[in-house]
């Protein structure tokens, strides 16, 4: 069955918010959870996350941003169009439960797949702090949404808006200048960043910190095992044991060695893609 | 009577090891009519028939034999799908070398080869695809009946298929964007083209099986909802998670997983990156370790996506390879290299975390094990081999997603699916599981089997004939 992208817009230079129809997905979904698209029968399989569902529609929303040749194809996509594959809710469900006090520091795109995770521990009755990073004002997505649960601190590369910094500097700010304990933080965005902010969290003696992890993945069901990852000591699927993991306890420069491993092959896809259809400045 | 059978099988064509080595077509080519009749008239038609009892799914081979013989070939194939849904697949893929063709009569006369049930197989299946149109059995009257099945492989297309022709309204889930399991993710292209895969799928479809495909049972569609909604469920989800050794380097850039490496090639086509979007890296030295079915296919297929030296590393010897011997043949004509009592222990990476080669311990063979193989023990040397991609094909184990969110579920002690071997009846009323996710992994047939048994069962059950669960 294909699955209609019902609303489409863009959200900056590259960054597009799409709402398509799914209505096992919107059914079944819970904050943590990632899905698997499939363009075209020539497509790869891109794991994606759920940035909101809604139920009555059944529709979810996902932001992507276009850094490889499927992701660009997708952005490239317009409302009314069809993907040929969609396929979740998959991986683990978020540990949502009452902590108390919770930090929440998103990463550019990262920052929509903590949107869901924030509504839950909000639902959940947890006081909750949002530390939105992106390059510049642009990239700093879903700042309105973040704001209904709680306060929210904005840090941008370029100092364009918020605070001049990197969301660690975010995270330095909010626990020695305002002096806040947290009892669990999640750390969402490009793997570097979740690293940095691991390091961070456990510096500043937050107790533990869940990151979500997005390595490459074939079928995101557990048969293949490309998504492995080594936590704790052990290799875990980050499909099926994850997405997320103890921050503190990830090996993150394996992980991101891993995440390198197609680049060259990605480059040749993308530069081929690009040739083929020409200005894609309007993205 | 003076019989006089041609000791050796009707030869079947094949594309020459130094040009297929270099493609993905497929490897054996199939016989003419000719070559057909010719391969029957080896069969002696024993009114014993030893080779039905060779079969999983007891396809009644003289029979279908003898009208090849007579150049009947709609009524061998009409014969053969009384029993057998996937004809055109088992038998390309069925080791009959264990099973029919074990127990073949003229096997046993000294000094010659039984008759190539499986080529014969074959050859009606083509043959009837070849005709245009494909027959259909006779379908029951509907029964007003649903039963879900779980996952699209062997186990599954069969058990639906039986179902469909018994009358029941069925509905397959499979995880994947296509059917087929192992037969489209981990049979290679030139073993069983996937062209012959949809056409089985087809006929399956034809016969009133609905296929909805990447639905994720236990995610996309939760068991409950399921336990409601069907009459009975078949679970035939496989054995799918792969295993690693779990020596240091696993993790390396370059190791790989056969499931991986081969649903990187077969199910998404990488091979033919960058019209398809799916990349493989594939070394220049490739070392595949284990010596079963999927080590061949994967040795094989790096060979075809452009390796320059495979080798086949396994810790015991050819003896006790779990291979068929055909595809070792294969493998060997093509040039894949062997590397016996070889155990990896370690996978050496550069500055950069890359693969770039394998430490093994040399072993040698001491006394059998539990499988009646002579056990490999370490002899205290090592040895290295040069390699930029490691494939590890060392076996699976338990699919996790649906047993994750099936708790009631009882499992033996391997994680597989505790299930009653004859029914498939499991500890869940009106549940039923069978192939690699009660047997843990084995081979296409079996599964079939499986399925085949467990469809009979399943109507016993539906049918208010015989209920395990005692309620």
């Amino acid at each position: 069955m294909a699955h209609k992208i019902v609303r489409k817009r863009k959200l900056a230079h590259l960054v597009h918010e799409f709402v398509i129809e799914a209505p096992l997905i919107a059914e079944h979904a819970k904050p943590g959870h990632f899905i698997v698209v499939r363009i075209h029968e020539k497509g790869e399989r891109i794991p994606l996350t759920i940035a909101d569902t809604y139920k009555d529609d059944g529709t979810f929303k996902m932001i992507v941003r276009a850094v490889g040749k499927s992701t660009y194809e997708l952005c490239m996509m317009k409302e009314e169009d069809e993907l040929l594959d969609v396929v979740g809710p998959l991986g683990k469900p978020s540990e949502i439960e009452n902590y108390g006090r919770v930090l929440l520091i998103g990463g550019g795109v990262g920052i929509a797949t903590l949107h869901p995770i924030a509504k839950a521990l909000y639902e959940a009755g947890n006081e909750i702090y949002s530390i939105l990073g992106g390059r510049s004002k642009e990239y700093v997505i879903m700042e309105e949404d973040f704001k209904k649960y709680g306060e929210v601190l904005v840090t941008t590369d370029d100092g364009s808006y918020g605070m001049k910094g990197l969301v660690t500097d975010g995270m330095e700010h909010l626990v020695k200048e305002k002096s806040l304990n947290f009892d669990v933080a999640w750390a969402v965005g490009p793997t570097v960043m979740m690293k940095f902010a691991a390091f961070k969290g456990k510096e500043l003696g937050i107790p533990k910190m869940w990151v979500s992890l997005n390595p490459i993945m074939v079928d995101g069901t557990g048969m293949c095992g490309a998504c492995r990852v080594t936590v704790g000591g052990e290799i875990k699927f980050a499909c099926v044991d994850g997405p997320e993991f103890d921050g503190y306890q990830v090996e993150w420069d394996e992980i991101i060695r891993r995440m390198n491993q197609y680049k060259e092959r990605e480059k040749i896809a993308l530069e081929r893609f690009l040739e083929k259809v020409g200005d894609v400045s309007w993205l | 009577m003076a019989l006089k059978i041609p000791p050796k099988k009707t030869p079947m064509k094949e594309q020459p090891p130094e040009e297929r080595r270099k493609n993905f077509f497929e490897v054996a080519l199939g016989y003419t009519p000719e070559e057909a009749i010719a391969e029957a008239q080896r069969c002696l038609t024993c009114p014993t028939k030893p080779c039905v009892k060779g079969c999983p799914v007891h396809i009644d081979i003289p029979t279908f034999i003898k009208h090849i013989k007579q150049g009947d070939f709609q009524g061998a194939i009409d014969t053969i799908k009384l029993y057998n849904n996937l004809p055109a697949a088992c038998g390309r893929v069925c080791p009959q070398e264990n099973q029919c063709e074990s127990q073949c009569v003229v096997g046993r006369i000294p000094g010659s080869e039984p008759v190539a049930i499986g080529r014969l197989e074959r050859f009606v299946a083509d043959w009837e695809a070849e005709q245009g149109e494909v027959k259909l059995p006779e379908i029951k009257e509907k029964k007003g009946k649903k039963v879900a099945v779980v996952g699209a492989g062997p186990s599954g297309l069969t058990a639906a298929a039986d179902l469909a022709k018994l009358g029941y309204d069925v509905t397959v889930f499979e995880a994947f964007h296509k059917p087929g399991g192992v037969l489209v993710y981990g049979i290679p292209e030139f073993r069983l083209p996937k062209k012959i895969v949809e056409r089985e799928v087809e006929y399956i479809k034809k016969l009133g099986v609905k296929i909805v495909t990447n639905a994720v049972v236990g995610k996309t569609i939760p068991v409950d909802e399921l336990l409601n909604e069907y009459d009975a469920v078949f679970i035939g989800v496989g054995a799918g998670a792969p295993k690693f050794i779990g020596v240091p380097g696993t993790n390396l850039n370059g190791v790989y997983s056969a499931s991986e490496f081969l649903t990187r090639v077969n199910l998404m086509k990488a091979y033919l990156f960058p019209e398809y979007d799916t990349p493989v890296t594939v070394g220049k030295k490739v070392a595949v370790i284990g010596a079963g079915n999927t080590a061949m296919d994967a040795a094989r297929t790096a060979l075809r996506a452009g390796a320059e030296k495979v080798m086949i590393v396994y810790r015991r010897t050819e003896k006790e390879m779990p291979a068929r011997l055909e595809e070792y043949h294969h493998a060997v004509e093509e040039g894949v290299e062997f590397h016996w009592l070889r155990q990896p222990i370690e996978y050496v990476g550069d500055e950069n975390g890359n693969v770039i080669g394998v430490k093994c311990a040399v072993m040698k063979l001491g006394k059998p094990d539990d499988s009646g193989r002579r056990r490999p023990v370490p002899t205290g040397e090592e040895d290295f081999l040069e390699a930029d991609m490691v494939i590890e094909a060392v076996g699976q184990q338990a699919q996790r997603i649906l047993l994750d969110e099936f708790p009631q579920l009882e499992r033996n002690k391997w994680g597989y699916i505790e299930a009653d071997l004859e029914t498939g009846a499991t500890s869940v009323k009106g549940v039923f599981a069978g192939g690699d996710i009660v047997t843990g992994a084995a081979t296409v047939i079996e599964a079939m089997g499986a399925g085949k048994k467990a469809a009979k069962a399943i109507d016993r059950y539906l049918s208010g004939e015989w209920n395990p669960w005692n309620d």
